[in-house]
């Protein structure tokens, strides 16, 4: 029998709740010293004035919002058309860097050398060079267009992170599973299909998301060569307006679409977690 | 002609000499079992049968037809072989008849339509009807164990190999397993046992064989082997096995 007391609760239980009471005492406290600092302390420095008024201008803000938001619908269509080549580049790419095929080893070479390179190179740079160098060598509309290159390029930078994260996965499938895949008959290539990678992809998605969190903001870094994206839209109100109110807004914006999916990313992996212990 | 023949068998993994020089005959029909301690080189074996290892030397053959040629393309083999392992080794993320069905669908290119009556027909043979639609993490030890041994019969086999299959189960969970292999045998399959289940070895094979460091030191009827072991090795495992 458990001893119980008047409100018909266990010791433990008593003593749990004590416990809860005081951290939330305790975490609610030291958030409000930290929100008093920084609300008091911030204005108190000798530039805050010149600050706000160039970057929390709630005019400016107001006036440019909208139209940041119509350019930042740039940036969804170019992380639209770019994230499924990513996902089929990166998979071919991983399981080109996983064959044991002999006529196949240039490939695996090719695969090596290229996540190499590409996971080596800053983005910017990537984009700079395929951006400006591809069409420099005067292809005729529309292919001299910075979108297909500015594309291209974000395509080679990601899919060489996408496809070690696939490599990865594949590599966590115990390989037990491989040898009874083999010992049913299946050829390789069938095993690889339908043993091995349907278990790898479910295993790589939250990590894979968070490549795709990234791309949403790099997406950006086109802006360096020419799209009136969201980042150059504010660039422009910036130049026009002489206040930098139009970059908070940018970000805002950015936050408002990788914050809800860094969270589902976050769930992902915490119940992959759960169901693995 | 015995249905599987080994000569000579040798396998090293490195400076490890996992199989050294191996003699075998399983005739057709019969259940062989190996016994020895872990690490004696049974499950190598069985594996080396199946082609899921490459020996070093010597011949393993299949209806007197070398299988462990060098160069020889393993799949087909292997379609006549079927293995059952230790940990099951389902795919965890199909269900007990999509893991049944995915080879000979894939393999004897067989509709899932086509497969469905003669998978029910294993499925209720062995007890599992009720857990065709179930995933592996929904099924009991012993139950995964079964439907491993389901999928393997599915590619109608002429041969099964089974590597210690009841070790990773719980001792209640044995005997539904046991059941199932003497089902088999009672079906006239040719068997070989890697086992530790030495009360099952002595009841129902037909051979039994006791390796010892890659080596197989003494094989005979279960009744000589068990009542009168020869070899002092023999009798050692046999006094500490059988405590």
């Amino acid at each position: 029998m458990t001893k119980t007391n008047a409100a018909g609760k266990t010791r433990r239980q008593i003593y749990e709740d004590r416990l809860r009471r005081r951290s939330m005492l305790v975490a609610g406290g030291s958030t409000l010293v930290v929100f008093l600092a920084v609300v008091i302390l911030v204005p108190m420095a000798p530039g805050w004035d010149r600050v706000k008024a160039s970057f929390f201008n709630w005019e400016v803000f107001a006036k440019t919002f909208p139209k940041l938001l119509e350019a930042f619908k740039l940036d969804v269509a170019i992380f639209l058309w770019s994230a499924p080549a990513i996902v089929v580049l990166g998979l071919l790419v991983a399981l080109a860097r996983d064959t044991r095929n002999p006529a196949l080893f240039p490939l695996r070479i090719l695969g090596a050398a290229y996540t190499d390179i590409f996971r080596g190179v800053p983005v910017v740079l990537t984009v700079y060079l395929i951006g400006f160098g591809v069409p420099g060598l005067g292809l005729p509309r529309p292919w001299n267009s910075p979108y297909i290159w500015g594309s291209l390029a974000l395509v080679l930078t990601y899919s060489a992170y996408v496809a070690e994260i696939f490599r990865s996965g594949i590599e966590s499938v115990h390989k037990s599973q491989r040898a009874a895949a083999a010992s049913l008959g299946l050829s390789d290539a069938d095993s690889m299909r339908f043993v091995i990678l349907p278990q790898a992809i479910r295993r790589v998605v939250p990590a894979q998301m968070n490549m795709f969190i990234a791309l949403q903001k790099d997406v950006a870094l086109l802006s360096f060569i020419g799209p009136v994206e969201i980042f150059r839209q504010a660039g422009v109100y910036k130049s026009l307006l002489a206040n930098f109110t139009p970059y908070v807004g940018a970000a805002v914006i950015f936050l408002a679409v990788t914050i809800p999916a860094t969270r589902y990313a976050d769930y992902l992996i915490a119940r992959q977690n759960r169901e693995r212990s | 002609m015995a249905k599987i023949t080994l000569k000579a068998v040798e396998k090293r993994f490195g400076d490890n000499t996992v199989c050294d020089g191996i003699n075998l005959e399983v005739e057709e029909g019969q259940m062989v079992c190996l016994i020895g301690a872990s690490g004696a080189g049974k499950s190598t074996l069985l594996r080396c049968v199946n082609l899921l290892e490459a020996i070093e030397d010597g011949e393993i053959l299949l209806d007197g037809e070398d299988i462990s040629l060098p160069g020889l393309d393993p799949q087909p083999v292997r379609r006549r072989i079927g293995m059952v392992f230790q940990s099951y080794n389902l795919f965890p993320h199909m269900t007990a008849a999509e893991n049944v069905m995915l080879a000979p669908r894939r393999v004897y290119k067989k509709s899932r339509t086509a497969l469905r009556p003669e998978i029910t027909e294993l499925f209720t043979r062995f007890g599992l009807a009720d857990r065709m639609n179930h995933y592996p993490d929904q099924l009991s030890g012993g139950q995964q164990q079964r439907v491993a041994i389901v999928r393997a019969l599915a590619m109608k086999p002429e041969v099964m190999l089974f590597d210690e299959i009841t070790s990773a189960l719980d001792p209640q969970l044995v005997g539904e397993v046991l059941d199932v292999l003497r089902l088999l045998k009672d079906s006239g399959m040719t068997m070989v046992l890697a086992t530790h289940e030495m009360g099952f070895a002595r009841e129902a094979a037909d051979k039994v064989c006791f390796l010892k460091d890659g080596k197989v030191v003494e094989e005979g009827a279960p009744s000589a082997l068990f009542d009168a072991p020869q070899h002092p090795d023999t009798q050692a495992f046999l006094a500490r096995a059988l405590k």
